[in-house]
């Protein structure tokens, strides 16, 4: 708790150096926020609260692999279309929250395909289906 | 009548067969959000603004479609916390005290209608006291400068962060960080880029419906990640649904008193539904002479929490819409939404575009006769929504949400910031750093500084002028004394304790 005080402190006083390329007047607010931010700080080194039940090991490695997940989906969504990197997206979450790889296949399957009729053909939205050049 | 003159232009714009449709199919959807466990009205919304923006509807349509959203999220909070003990969203938790014993003894239909009943009550209510109050507050707010907006920012941010949290240097962080990341982009008044790091995507700033679906919608996928869904066994029989008339009578009373604390509570800034649900609760509580018999199925207990949270939802409107500052994080979500329609409220908005304003409500209450018709004989319908699980629930709402940022801004860079900030509110919630502050200090950071910068240039760079006028002085002390006095109070409010799940009932 307190390492992640001081680290937002840090992060503060590195935000102060970055105003220094500004004129004068852009300043004043942003260094009443750093103020705010380094007095909360300090307010929660010396009452900190009880920590938090952090995630260890396994658990951790899930929640990593599902943010490696969404941010490959950001990546391929423009280039690979809609329906495939959405069933792999949705497929990889469901069997983490569900379990079962098979039914998660079949879910991410079943979402890549039923989402993208219900966007594209039923509200009309401009998505691409499937990778460039493919047709649709 | 001006108000009655009012409203029937409203109605007149707003009751076309299309933007009825688009009430019903709000409605319905938003039921579906606010029953399912981890999806509230801010999350709904939030998600459904770029969705309905693409879709190029125009602003009054959108309007009618969100704000059914809005109001069915806030009826059908109840019907999980009653059905399965677990609130649909934050406000419904009172609900769950009497609600689900009701249930357990087999009277969930009963509890199911007289919380809709009392939903309805509230809702409607506090809309024709939205309707009174507003313009009165509006002309008040005339004759506010600078000054007085600052100060009046700082009672949002005060009161929300000491009613809001348990930890008032958590949520002041909370507020600094959206603050921080408001100023990110060009500087309004110079022209000069702040913060972007010489990354061209950060010019125009940080998105708010970027950063909004990212706290509330991403960050709720990683949490279930990590508790892998452990909810969503219905265990509680739903029988045939007969209108309970003794019963609706019996709780008249407690209907009526929850709507009229539910909206005092909702029009104060910061305060919002949660709040409103608790006292409405508690007042029915301690004047009622059976008191023994609540948390143990008394349908006046189910009754007064609905009527205060549909009540506080409908009295939240009023400071957001004559002065532009939200009271909660579902209205903070509504502030987005105008914004996005280029709207600014404001006092302003009801001598500019009365048109905005009065169909506005003309649609909150064809959203509500909507919502009680469509609750009381269709609840069966949303509890076999209920039943979908988790694993295909949750990855369905993650993709939602990037398609509807993707089709908004059609980048992946939105789409990565969005799960930054996904994974940031996950971080937040762990520490139990509340999320709202920063969405609020985000959407309001560049008003809040616009406005401190005037006053300096108005006063020649005196700081007393902040404190000068008798309106501003008055905010700020509301603003201190919101800030500082939960902490003194909250060893009182906070004492009666919450029978979170009663052990007795579960071992039957």
């Amino acid at each position: 708790m307190i390492v992640l005080a001081l680290g937002y402190i840090l992060s503060a006083s590195q935000i102060e150096d970055s105003f220094m390329t500004d004129p004068v007047g852009p300043r004043i607010f942003p260094y009443i926020i750093a103020t705010v931010m380094i007095l909360c700080s300090v307010a929660m080194i010396l009452r900190p609260d009880p920590d938090a039940e952090w995630p260890a090991g396994p658990m951790l490695a899930q929640l990593g692999l599902a943010l490696l997940v969404l941010i490959g989906y950001a990546y391929a969504i423009t280039p690979v279309g809609f329906i495939i990197p959405t069933a792999i997206a949705s497929g990889v979450l469901s069997w983490q929250i569900g379990g079962r790889p098979a039914r998660a296949a079949i879910t991410g399957i079943g979402l890549g395909i039923g989402l993208w009729v219900l966007f594209r053909l039923v509200l009309g939205l401009g998505l691409r289906g499937l990778p460039a050049g493919w047709g649709i | 009548m001006d108000i009655l003159a009012n409203l029937a232009m409203g109605f007149e714009i707003a009751a076309s067969p299309y933007t009825l449709l688009l009430a019903v199919i709000g409605c319905f959807v938003g039921t579906i959000i606010g029953a399912l466990p981890g999806l509230g009205p801010s999350n709904g919304v939030a998600l459904l603004i770029p969705i309905s923006f693409s879709m190029g509807l125009d602003a009054i349509s959108a309007l009618v479609l969100l704000t059914s959203v809005y109001y069915g999220a806030m009826y059908g909070g109840r019907i999980s916390s009653i059905l399965l003990n677990i609130p649909g969203d934050e406000p419904a938790m009172m609900t769950t005290l009497d609600g689900y014993p009701m249930a357990r003894q087999g009277k969930a239909g009963e509890a199911l209608v007289i919380s809709g009943v009392a939903s309805f009550v509230g809702a409607f209510l506090a809309t024709i006291g939205l309707m009174i109050f507003a313009p009165y507050l509006a002309q008040v707010a005339f004759q506010f400068g600078p000054a007085e907006y600052f100060a009046l920012y700082m009672l949002a941010f005060c009161t929300l962060g000491g009613i809001g949290s348990n930890n008032q240097a958590k949520a002041a962080l909370a507020a600094a960080i959206g603050l921080a990341i408001a100023m990110i982009g060009m500087d309004q008044t110079t022209g000069m880029p702040r913060f972007t790091f010489g990354e061209m995507h950060l010019m125009d700033g940080v998105d708010f419906l970027v950063a909004i679906v990212g706290l509330f919608a991403v960050a709720e996928v990683f949490f279930f990640i990590e508790t892998h869904g452990k909810d969503s066994a219905i265990g509680v029989k739903l029988g045939k649904i007969l209108v309970p008339w003794r019963m609706l009578k019996d709780t008249t009373g407690a209907m009526l008193r929850g709507t009229g604390i539910g909206f005092v509570a909702g029009v104060l800034p910061g305060a919002g539904a949660s709040l409103g649900s608790f006292l409405a609760y508690m007042a029915e509580k301690s004047s009622a002479r059976d008191k023994s018999t609540f948390g143990k199925g008394n349908p006046r207990g189910v009754a007064a929490p609905e009527a205060g949270n549909n009540a506080a939802a409908g009295g939240a409107l009023v400071p957001m819409l004559t002065l532009g500052v939200p009271g909660s994080g579902t209205t903070a979500v509504l502030l987005a939404l105008l914004l996005t329609l280029n709207i600014t409220p404001g006092p302003l908005l009801f001598t500019e575009r009365p048109e905005v304003v009065w169909s506005l409500i003309a649609a909150l209450l064809i959203a509500n006769v909507v919502l009680l018709l469509m609750n009381v004989p269709m609840v069966k319908v949303f509890v076999h929504i209920l039943s979908v699980p988790a694993w295909i629930l949750l990855p369905g709402v993650t993709m939602v949400a990037f398609v509807g940022i993707y089709s908004l801004t059609g980048s992946s860079y939105d789409m990565l910031m969005m799960v930054g900030f996904g994974a940031l509110g996950y971080i937040m919630r762990k520490l139990d750093i509340p999320t709202v502050p920063v969405i609020l200090g985000i959407l309001l950071g560049n008003a809040m500084e616009d406005n401190l910068r005037r006053a300096m240039v108005l006063s020649n760079g005196d700081w007393t002028f902040l404190f000068s006028t008798p309106i501003a002085i008055g905010l700020w002390i509301a603003a201190l004394a919101g800030f500082l006095a939960p902490i003194f109070l909250r060893k009182v409010l906070k004492t009666p304790p919450l029978p979170e799940t009663d052990p007795s009932l579960n071992e039957d």
